[in-house]
């Protein structure tokens, strides 16, 4: 498996220029998040105004998969209504699972990380932040 | 007496290719390769005489019996030990482990007793004890570590009290590669009444080991890092500790006579091995460390230190690079541990992996040791008989080819 499938270009620029790091303040839901087998940890935080995701932002260690997913992920749902950053964490999460087919979804730039289904260990890297995100936003309102 | 170069045609894993290129296996801390030798051992066994043993009266069982027994000799020899019956066999070091912490601990550890460890342990060597520690009301203290991976034994006396009951403690790192001083804090815990338990995981492969000499009471291996087959490992004990102590697990084999209320024990060390055991395995634990010995763990040892000295010297040249652990091949085992600016383990062992090199990312097993560094995982290289110092050439071009990759260079 060539490493330009795991490591596209976007992915390295998320890597390299985070994009939302930090903490959000004053935050309505802040939650942690961590990868016990390979030690990553996720922290992220959000603040919500009518329904809309006013402010999100992450911090926390982890590798270019979990960090540069993390970035996407806020730039992805920040300004975006809570109902539809839900469907986007289902979208990811089918995609990363392979459970629904390239495309269901227009997953934009977050499908660069569809190459990490071929390294399974990886996997998991990618989803920690978006499985964040998703207890963050049921702290809000119970799915 | 070198170890020969031809030692790689008796390991056939190694003649592969992995994404093209020839595997470089610097994973041994984790599990070892396994020789021809060993692997034919366990093939005879199935195919000639795979049947249980103590049971049988037939030839096969007989054959079995004695190969079993005949492996206990043969671990027991190399340890140093004062006869078989000090080798009780275990699933793993892990085993052995909980084996003296539940045996040995229970019976003598009591409330406001005091279990020493240390701060570069494997989970292994600390969880146990803390099961002991939280049932029996003990408290468990930590010798810490330095800067260069060594213990800190200025304060050893004042961490041994008279309340110390246990010792134990890693010979060699498993992430730092130190060699810790096992026989000078012995002396040391023995002056204080304690017991000495060690965790031989990482040392019975690689150097030689003599458990009378180091003066120790419990050693535990695993055989899986020392060529042979997972499945497979053991303690050594000191025959008065294993004739005192009661069993670990109950059921067959294990016992001398039952009745429906109560049953007395087999004598040592059957007594705590209950059940139907790994007698493959076990016959080819018996072939490994022959095999070990063929070589000559005094070969072995010198043959990984000059690898160790050579890669410590050549990751020099890699920039950004924090070696863990002693900077130097002095009282250091074929383990070396790193970390690199910018760059997340995971991240540099999945790059090497392209090139067809196997390292570990991670902690492996020794959280609380990446805790008190300050960072969540690091990368691993470990060597043994048959690493070469072209595949430590191909780390450290593949290290370099990390950073290009992740523009940190
Ligand atoms: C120092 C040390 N102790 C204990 C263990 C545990 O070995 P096992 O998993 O075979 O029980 C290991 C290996 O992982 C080790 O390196």
């Amino acid at each position: 498996m060539s490493l330009d499938t795991l490591y596209r270009e976007v992915i390295l620029d998320h890597y390299s220029h985070p994009r939302n790091r930090g903490v959000v303040e004053p935050a309505d839901a802040v939650r942690d998040g961590a990868n016990p087998l390979c030690g990553d940890e996720i922290r992220v935080s959000l603040r919500v105004r009518d329904g809309v995701v006013e402010d999100v932002r992450f911090e926390g260690k982890g590798c270019s998969i979990s960090q540069a997913s993390a970035s996407m992920m806020t730039e992805r749902v920040k300004g975006r209504p809570v109902e539809e950053a839900r469907r986007t964490i289902a979208a990811f999460k089918g995609m990363m699972h392979a459970e629904q087919a390239p495309g269901a979804d227009d997953l934009g730039d977050l499908e660069a990380l569809q190459g990490v289904r071929k390294f399974p260990v990886r996997v998991k890297c990618a989803t920690l932040s978006w499985i964040t995100l998703e207890l963050a936003l049921d702290e809000l309102s119970p799915a | 007496m070198a170890i020969p170069a031809t030692i790689r045609d008796d390991f056939p894993i190694l003649k592969q290719r992995v994404h093209g290129k020839p595997l470089v296996y610097l994973d041994s801390a984790n599990t070892s390769q396994k020789p021809r030798a060993v692997i034919d051992a366990l093939v005879r066994y199935y195919e000639e005489y795979n049947a249980n043993i103590h049971r049988g009266v037939y030839a096969i069982a007989e054959r079995a019996t004695a190969e079993y027994e005949a492996a206990r000799a043969k671990v027991a020899r190399f340890l140093g030990a004062a006869e078989p019956a000090e080798v009780v066999f275990t699933r793993n070091i892990t085993e052995a482990l909980n084996l003296v912490a539940h045996s040995w601990g229970r019976r003598h550890v009591g409330p406001g007793d005091e279990i020493l460890t240390t701060e570069m342990e494997h989970h292994s060597d600390l969880v146990p004890w803390q099961f002991l520690a939280q049932e029996r009301g003990a408290r468990l203290r930590h010798i810490p570590f330095d800067d260069a991976g060594r213990l800190v034994l200025g304060d050893l006396d004042r961490l041994l009290t008279e309340r110390t009951k246990i010792v134990s403690l890693v010979h060699v790192s498993n992430t730092f590669g130190t060699v810790n001083p096992v026989a000078e804090i012995a002396r040391r815990a023995h002056a204080h009444g304690a017991v000495v338990v060690v965790d031989g995981a990482q040392s019975a492969p690689h150097r030689p080991i003599d458990v009378q000499a180091l003066g120790v009471d419990f050693f535990g291996f695993t055989g899986h890092k020392m060529l042979a087959p997972m499945g497979v490992g053991g303690l050594w004990a000191r025959r008065a500790f294993l004739e005192e102590m009661e069993p670990f697990l109950g059921g067959g084999e294990m016992i001398s006579d039952v009745w429906l209320d109560h049953a007395t024990w087999n004598e040592v060390p059957w007594k705590f091995e209950a059940g139907t055991q790994n007698v493959g395995d076990t016959i080819a634990l018996g072939v490994a460390v022959e095999y070990l010995e063929a070589l000559g763990m005094d070969a072995v040892a010198a043959h990984e230190q000059e690898l160790t000295a050579y890669a410590l010297e050549q990751l020099r040249d890699v920039p950004g690079l924090r070696i863990l652990g002693p900077a130097g091949p002095a009282d250091r085992g074929g383990v070396i541990s790193f970390a690199m600016d910018g760059v997340h383990p995971h991240d540099i062992a999945q790059v090497l992996d392209e090139d067809g090199v196997c390292v570990r990312a991670g902690h492996h097993c020794t959280k609380p040791l990446h805790r008190r560094l300050g960072i969540g995982a690091s990368v691993r290289a470990s060597f043994y008989v048959y690493t070469t110092r072209e595949e430590l050439d191909v780390l450290t071009r593949s290290l370099l080819k990390v950073r290009s990759l992740f523009r940190v260079a």
